[in-house]
């Protein structure tokens, strides 16, 4: 096995804000390596450092091989990318989207119009083809640009999140795509999301990245099984008396987040009826109790101390204010 | 080559598509020809011309189309900007001169295109083309105000955010530009003290060249016209490159 991606202490600062702070990791080839964080977390700041359209502020990142920075054409050619944002041109045609992009990286007429044909008809857009894309739906533009970014058959493919704004149903269908391409073309994708499931789903390992750090990186199920467990979350006033109540050796770890106790421990099924007694046993009332097996969202809270929504409603918030700075 | 022939496709492809750009761009030069032709072809007298200010007129008209239009087109980099499209050929294996060229051949070709329409329509109003000669020196001439404009216009594209600064450009580079040209007065009728700021002006060698091919006659040599019109396209060319290197999305 050898690395498609290599990235050592890359960081990017605007000014004084560091949008990505130092982080270091490889990725191997045919690998799906997933980028999950909050809004603000830098995701897309990495990509568009690896897809040279950003210059990193301080240190390295190889492309197969190639460095970013001095090798730029190289990289390029190696890559395919869909961008966050759309980056199709409304006023043609989906087959003449497809066919300027064919045209940019010199791929033969023929070789074009025959891989033009058959990506269409992989993301089922083939009915399609001449019609123009202001036409186009949300989901319809997003597999678009998904067959164009695979046109010239990049060996790294950058998705930055693929499935924003898709209804379920069409994110169930481009995961199942996404899966299936990596299997059948070998291809490394690297993908940003701050869909837990999406990451969790797909992902053959994911780096969680929060202001611009990687706080983890692991496989989904490693970074799950690495939280102690399973989760009791019990919603009660008396918080504070909780944590000193319960304290036998099979919990693992208890914190309080809001208004909840989050008790970490295994086999929760076979002690949730002792914790219930106990808390009567103390007179502490007991409006809800679940138990729910981790998921990345519990690792995320586990290493943040927040959810990835709460998360992201301060990074809003954050940008409010740099925004008013800006302006003032 | 095929990478400027794709960019330059593309913007066909555009321009073929946006009917009401087309006659957006068209009808400003033909109010001018239509109202301020008739209306003053009785009152003002070209010297040369005789009394004939429409034929006058023709060739500044024909300027101002391609002007406008090819600023126009210079400038819609920033709506590939902000609709993102930018970011597809930036991050292709091309290099940027490839995409400003494609982009500057482009516009010089829509402009051109407009340009002739103008001409086409001026033929029911009183244009005699002299000679096929004319009328390619003509063409020759309007191609150069093309490239030359549609650079500047990628150049300003090239440092502005959005288009919030656009009706400055307009108003202060674009109007006076063309309204010192002589596309409208002769310049051997103005007062001393503004016929210097003319000659200063790259669009009057322009005009100039398009009436010499036109109608035959001019005021300044043809082929000092050429020069500087050529000259300037090529400087412009060059600023709009140098400056989309550094564009940043
Ligand atoms: N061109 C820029 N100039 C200044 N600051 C920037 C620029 N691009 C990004 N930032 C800042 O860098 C930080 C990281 O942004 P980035 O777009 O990488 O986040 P992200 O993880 O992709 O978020 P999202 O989930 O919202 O896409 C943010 O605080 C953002 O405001
Ligand atoms: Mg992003």
């Amino acid at each position: 096995m050898t690395y498609a991606i290599q990235v050592h202490d890359l960081t990017k600062k605007y000014g004084n804000l560091v949008a990505v702070n130092n982080i270091s990791f490889g990725i191997m080839q045919g690998e799906i390596f997933g980028l999950l964080g909050p809004n603000g977390a830098g995701k897309t700041t990495t990509l568009s450092m690896l897809s040279t359209m950003q210059k990193p502020s301080s240190g390295t990142a190889t492309v197969q091989g190639k460095d970013v920075e001095k090798n730029e054409d190289d990289v390029r050619k190696a890559i395919g990318i869909v961008f966050q944002d759309q980056s199709l041109d409304e006023e043609l045609t989906a087959g003449e989207n497809m066919n300027f992009h064919g045209r940019l990286y010199r791929i033969p007429p023929d070789e074009r119009d025959k891989r033009i044909d058959d990506l269409l008809r992989l993301v089922e857009l083939y009915d399609r083809k001449n019609d123009i894309v202001k036409t186009f739906s949300g989901g319809m533009r997003r597999r678009l640009e998904i067959a164009r970014g695979l046109l010239h058959h990049p060996s790294v493919l950058f998705l930055d999140e693929p499935t924003l704004g898709l209804d379920p149903q069409t994110r169930n269908h481009l995961w199942q795509y996404i899966a299936d391409l990596s299997k059948e073309k070998h291809i490394t994708i690297i993908l940003t999301t701050h869909y837990m499931e999406e990451a969790d789903r797909l992902c053959d390992r994911i780096a969680i990245i929060d202001h611009g750090s990687i706080i983890a990186l692991d496989t989904p199920q490693n970074l799950k099984n690495g939280i102690g467990g399973d989760i009791i979350t019990i919603k009660t006033p008396d918080i504070n008396t909780v944590s000193g109540v319960l304290s036998e050796p099979w919990i693992h770890r208890i914190e309080t987040h809001n208004d909840e106790i989050r008790i970490y421990l295994r086999n929760a099924e076979q002690h949730i009826s002792d914790i219930i007694t106990t808390l009567n046993q103390e007179n502490i009332t007991v409006h809800s109790v679940s138990i729910h097996k981790p998921t990345l969202e519990d690792v995320f809270l586990s290493y943040t101390g927040k959810t990835i929504r709460e998360q992201e409603i301060d990074g809003k918030e954050m940008m409010r204010m740099h925004m008013r700075m800006v302006r003032h | 080559m095929d990478i400027i022939y794709t960019i330059w496709l593309r913007s066909m492809i555009r321009y073929i598509r946006s009917k009401s750009r087309i006659v957006g761009s068209i009808s400003m030069p033909l109010f001018f020809l239509l109202f301020l032709g008739f209306g003053l072809n009785s009152v003002v007298r070209i010297p040369g011309l005789g009394e004939n200010y429409i034929e006058f007129l023709i060739p500044g008209m024909v300027a101002m189309s391609v002007l406008f239009t090819s600023v126009f087109s210079g400038i819609q980099i920033i709506w590939d900007k902000q609709f993102g499209f930018l970011k597809e050929t930036l991050v292709a294996p091309v290099t940027r001169m490839e995409i400003m060229l494609g982009q500057t051949f482009g516009g010089a070709t829509t402009a051109l295109i407009q340009g002739i329409i103008i001409m086409v329509i001026s033929l029911f109003v009183g244009l005699k083309v002299q000679s096929v000669t004319g009328f390619f020196i003509a063409l020759g001439f309007m191609v150069l105000i093309g490239i030359s404009f549609t650079a500047f216009g990628i150049a300003i594209a090239s440092r502005m955010e959005d288009m919030t600064g656009f009706q400055l450009i307009m108003n202060f580079v674009v109007f006076p530009i063309f309204g010192l040209s002589g596309a409208l007065f002769p310049i051997s009728s103005l007062p001393p003290w503004l016929a210097p700021v003319t000659m200063l002006d790259p669009l009057t060698y322009g005009v100039e060249g398009i009436r010499y091919g036109l109608t035959g006659v001019s005021q300044i040599n043809p082929v000092l016209s050429f020069m500087v019109i050529g000259g300037f396209a090529c400087i412009m060319t060059i600023i709009g490159a140098f400056l989309f290197r550094k564009i940043s999305i």
